[in-house]
């Protein structure tokens, strides 16, 4: 029998705003504990939440940008439950009535696109964070306590998780062009939770779902999806049932583990939060927030596919990340070939930003110091593989590429007298491989032009090199 | 004549006057609380050195002739209420060495007038009880007869003001714990509407239904604190912004062509026949007065107290589950893990009725049984709502007892919820329904006072004020406590 999965994702993205949802601390991240915390988000007796008005302009943002039904009239209720780090041992959050519903995301998949329904978007609270260290019991920080949150639920449209990968790749894309928000899951801004059925192919009921948890990247989720779906696959095949369950991805050895089982599920109460008023949104406010979106991944694609002449690929990858996109743009509205910047942008600054696990506002290159790169290039000052080291160089330190090339003496040797004295010992030391040209073999000057830069240690102007080579070796 | 046996307006003259001095008016009032103290028991905590400090600061003010109504008036704030530095119990072993680290609102606007406060009172622990007998530390004494209790939850705010221990009190009203407790200590006791006055820092008992409002010894000083307390709040969303009137602007005592609705639910089964004739004799004097009396129903009132107590219950269960001996409060000394220390801690730290109440609302919120009874419930809500609704269609203000009994004897109600439960059947209906409602004093049955609930449309406490006023003039109540001495 053949079997398919259906797979749902839930997406828990920190918003942006300076303030958290309920109180008027700070949402900064990384400061030392419970020094953004005060008698309201630590839940004191007595203290009442307060929306702030920012946190439904920004859900309402990411919900228009993912073609939901903004609900005019929604509501905040209350999610109960005992854990040391939820201080008032309830979260606010909604329930049936969230603020966004019924958007989708198109992916892309082989042969075409394919539309992936979101269920719901709701705003909430987010808790503390439990820090176990020394054997003497745990400690609490309550800094993210009340910081906002939108939760996103997708329908279960996804049938792979090559599918739930890219649907997660576009869906932070977007979030980060809506700037609601910044998406760092090394800093727990953005979170996924997925579930994941099989079934035989042709029926339409669904299996009993799974949920995973413990993923920390991406490609953890794609990974314990495609474990996942082979385990339920095998446990059916082998005549055994699904059990109802919540798993731990286990990254190390690969595999998903059961944490925890239906009955030990919660049952959370809800009710709605007799503190807060309900949420209007009205048809004004929401055209004003709409006017505010930025244009969109895909429009931007087939914007720089156009204006800037880039091949689709080049587009694709470069719009995927709204500040790759803005850096891209910078560059190249001042300089005369749009490709070369592309060039850079996904060979040598992805691989960097990739080995740092950086992004590409946390480096000190801007705009203006890659097109002064590029123009020295151009000038003939570096050759392109010194360009390279120059880039290296200017990513880590944030110096400019003209000091660089000056400070460690890599202009490139233009010079034809001092090139010629170089190149005629170089075919002096290498008689095997002139009478090797001589011969005609090709390949062979090639070896020679080797030589010349090891000699100048990559500074020799290529085209003038070649040029000194074939005129000594006719001689 | 003893200053502290004076209303606020009474002091407010005098010091205004500066015929006396805060400073003086508060030693007054120490040296009474010594005296009355030990036979009433109405105190968790005596804040004399704090009192004598604000004591200053109002003499200071009213040197530089910035005296406002209620510089220099010393006051009990009902020890749900949090005040900053002032330990905050809720009458609650959980809560015993909790000191608050801010002011609730209404404490901040008392503080900016000039208040003295002497200290904080006793209440049935959260706020959930009828006669102060839940108190974890102790149980307070109706002044008019020590054997009685003075009502609940409020009934140390009732008492501290009806034994002259201050000059007004605060308490906090869910379903009756300022009107009971008033009407059972001979004193005026408004539950504003719902959203008037602030509730941030009323540590919350049932959010939806929780209101902070006065304990004064007559309807001018209820005006008068009324304009001190109510008001929009940033820090409260449900507080209402409106255009707060000068409530004392409606002491008249012309009620000529009022029409007054007289509820036959409200003199139903379990009303005392002392009750009932002392509030139908308190209805003649509105007849005398030219008010016009109108027979009225609100016919879903019988399904107001179990609603009551699904609705508040279910709220309370999540309000308290924030008591967990993590970062305040009490903590187990033994426990061997998470799930057990929270057991522990909240076992040890909770009292009898309060775990009785969270109980039946966690039950009622559950999954399975949340349709049967938290949404049945919020249905009642609103059947309730609109029988109001239509009533003052036909009438301005709706009257009747505050409660069926006069005071009851201490330990009488105590292994029998059901009953205690039934002293709030004529209150509940008007937290349901957000309604402000007064109780004052309109009599004595058996020798103890009977209070008469004024009830009024949302937000017309000036209309309810009148009608009370107007009473007060007409009918004047002028016994006093006998059972605790002292100059009067």
């Amino acid at each position: 029998m053949k079997y398919e999965a259906v797979i749902g994702l839930e997406v828990h993205a920190e918003l942006l705003t300076d303030s958290k949802i309920f109180c008027g601390c700070s949402t900064k991240f990384g400061s030392e504990p419970n020094t953004q915390v005060c008698p309201v988000c630590l839940g004191l007796p007595g203290t009442l939440p307060v929306l702030n008005k920012k946190v439904v302009e920004y859900a309402v943002r990411a919900g228009l940008a993912l073609n939901c039904t903004i609900a005019n009239f929604s509501k905040m209720d209350r999610k109960n439950y005992f854990y040391p780090d939820l201080p008032k041992a309830y979260q606010i959050s909604q329930y049936d009535l969230p603020l966004c519903s019924n958007g989708y995301i198109e992916i892309e998949v082989e042969g075409g696109t394919k539309r992936i329904g979101i269920k719901r978007i709701h705003i909430e609270e987010d808790a503390g964070k439990l820090l176990h260290e020394g054997t003497d019991g745990s400690l609490v920080d309550y800094n993210r306590a009340g910081v906002p949150l939108i939760e996103i639920v997708s329908e279960p449209d996804i049938s792979t998780p090559e599918e739930a990968y890219q649907y997660l790749v576009k869906l932070k894309s977007i979030l980060e062009y809506t700037e609601v928000s910044d998406c760092k899951m090394q800093e727990g801004s953005l979170r996924v939770d997925t579930n994941v059925s099989v079934r035989p192919v042709g029926t339409t009921d669904l299996g009993t779902k799974i949920e995973l948890k413990n993923l920390n990247s991406f490609k953890a989720v794609q990974k314990a999806l495609e474990y996942e779906i082979k385990r339920q696959i095998k446990v059916l095949e082998e005549g055994g049932t699904i059990v109802q369950e919540t798993r731990r991805w286990n990254e190390a050895k690969g595999i998903t583990e059961p944490m925890r089982t239906k009955e030990e599920a919660h049952d959370y109460r809800y009710f709605p939060e007799p503190d807060l008023v309900p949420i209007i949104v009205t048809e004004e406010w929401k055209e004003e927030i709409r006017k505010t979106l930025p244009e969109m991944p895909d429009a931007k694609r087939e914007r720089f596919i156009t204006q800037y002449g880039l091949p689709e690929y080049d587009a694709k990858v470069i719009t995927s990340s709204k500040k790759m996109a803005d850096f891209f743009e910078k560059c190249a509205s001042n300089y005369h070939s749009p490709k070369i910047v592309s060039n850079w942008l996904m060979g040598e600054f992805a691989r960097l930003l990739n080995d740092t696990g950086r992004e590409i506002d946390e480096v000190p290159i801007t705009p203006d110091m890659l097109i002064e790169l590029l123009k020295l290039v151009d000038d003939n000052v570096i050759s392109g593989s010194i360009a390279k080291t120059v880039f290296e160089e200017m990513f880590f330190t944030g110096k400019n590429p003209q000091i660089i090339v000056e400070e460690k003496g890599l202009r490139q040797i233009a010079d034809e007298g001092e090139l010629r004295r170089i190149v005629r010992k170089v075919i002096e030391e290498n008689p095997k491989s002139v009478e090797d040209y001589k011969k005609g073999k090709e390949k062979a000057l090639g070896f020679l032009v080797g030589q010349v830069m090891k000699e100048t240690k990559g500074k020799a102007n290529p085209q003038l090199t070649n040029q000194l080579l074939r005129e000594e070796l006719s001689k | 004549m003893e200053l502290y046996s004076l209303t606020v307006h009474e002091l407010k003259e005098l010091l205004h006057k500066r015929e006396v001095s805060a400073q003086e008016v508060t030693k007054s009032y120490l040296e009474r609380i010594k005296e009355v103290e030990p036979k009433v028991d109405a105190l968790v905590t005596i804040t004399e050195e704090f009192a004598l400090e604000r004591a200053k600061v109002a003499d200071e003010m009213i040197k530089k002739g910035e005296a406002k109504d209620l510089t220099g008036i010393p006051v009990i704030i009902k020890d749900n209420i949090s005040t900053e530095g002032i330990r905050t119990t809720c009458s609650s072993k959980m809560l015993e060495n909790y000191i608050p680290p801010y002011n609730a609102t209404v404490v901040e606007r008392l503080l900016n007038e000039g208040v003295v406060i002497l200290g904080k009172s006793n209440l049935d622990e959260f706020a959930m009880g009828s006669s102060t007998e839940n108190s974890a530390f102790k149980i307070t004494k109706n002044p008019w007869d020590l054997s009685r209790v003075p009502g609940g939850s409020s009934g140390g705010s009732a008492v501290a003001v009806a034994a002259d221990e201050a000059a007004f009190a605060l308490g906090s009203d869910t379903g009756g714990s300022i009107r009971q407790p008033a009407s059972l200590c001979g004193v005026v006791g408004m539950k504003p509407t719902y959203g008037l006055v602030s509730r941030y820092g009323l540590v919350a008992f049932a959010s939806s239904l929780d209101q902070i409002g006065p304990f004064t010894k007559d309807v001018t000083d209820c005006a008068i604190v009324l304009n001190a307390i109510a008001g929009h709040d940033p820090l409260d969303s449900t507080s209402v912004k409106i255009e707060k009137p000068d409530y004392t602007s409606y002491l008249k005592e012309d009620i000529k062509g009022f029409r007054i609705g007289v509820a036959k639910e409200f003199f139903g089964a379990g009303i005392e026949e002392g009750v009932k004739e002392t509030v139908e004799k308190a209805i003649k004097v509105f007849e005398d007065l030219g008010a016009e009396i109108i027979d009225i129903s609100i016919p879903y009132v019988e399904y107001a107290l179990p609603a009551y107590y699904i609705i508040a219950s279910a709220e309370a269960s999540s309000n308290l589950a924030r008591y967990d001996g993590i970062r305040y409060g009490h903590i187990a000394k033994n426990y061997e893990d998470l799930v057990d220390m929270y057991m522990t801690s909240r076992s040890e730290g909770f009292g009898k009725e309060v775990k009785r109440r969270i109980m039946l609302g966690t039950y009622a919120l559950s999954s399975g049984y949340y349709d049967a009874y938290y949404k049945k419930a919020l249905k009642v809500r609103t059947l309730i709502k609109n029988d109001f609704e239509r009533a003052f269609e036909k009438c301005d203000v709706i009257v009747g007892p505050t409660s069926p009994t006069v005071a009851f004897k201490i330990g009488e109600r105590t292994n029998d919820p059901l009953a205690m439960y039934l002293a709030d059947i004529y209150t509940v209906s008007v937290n349901i329904a957000g309604l402000p409602a007064i109780s004052i004093p309109c009599g004595l049955s058996e020798g103890l006072p009977v209070g008469l609930q004024i009830i009024g449309k949302h937000f017309d406490e000036g209309r309810i004020l009148n009608v009370a006023y107007a009473f007060e003039k007409a009918y004047k109540f002028d016994a006093k406590p006998q059972a605790i001495g002292g100059e009067r």
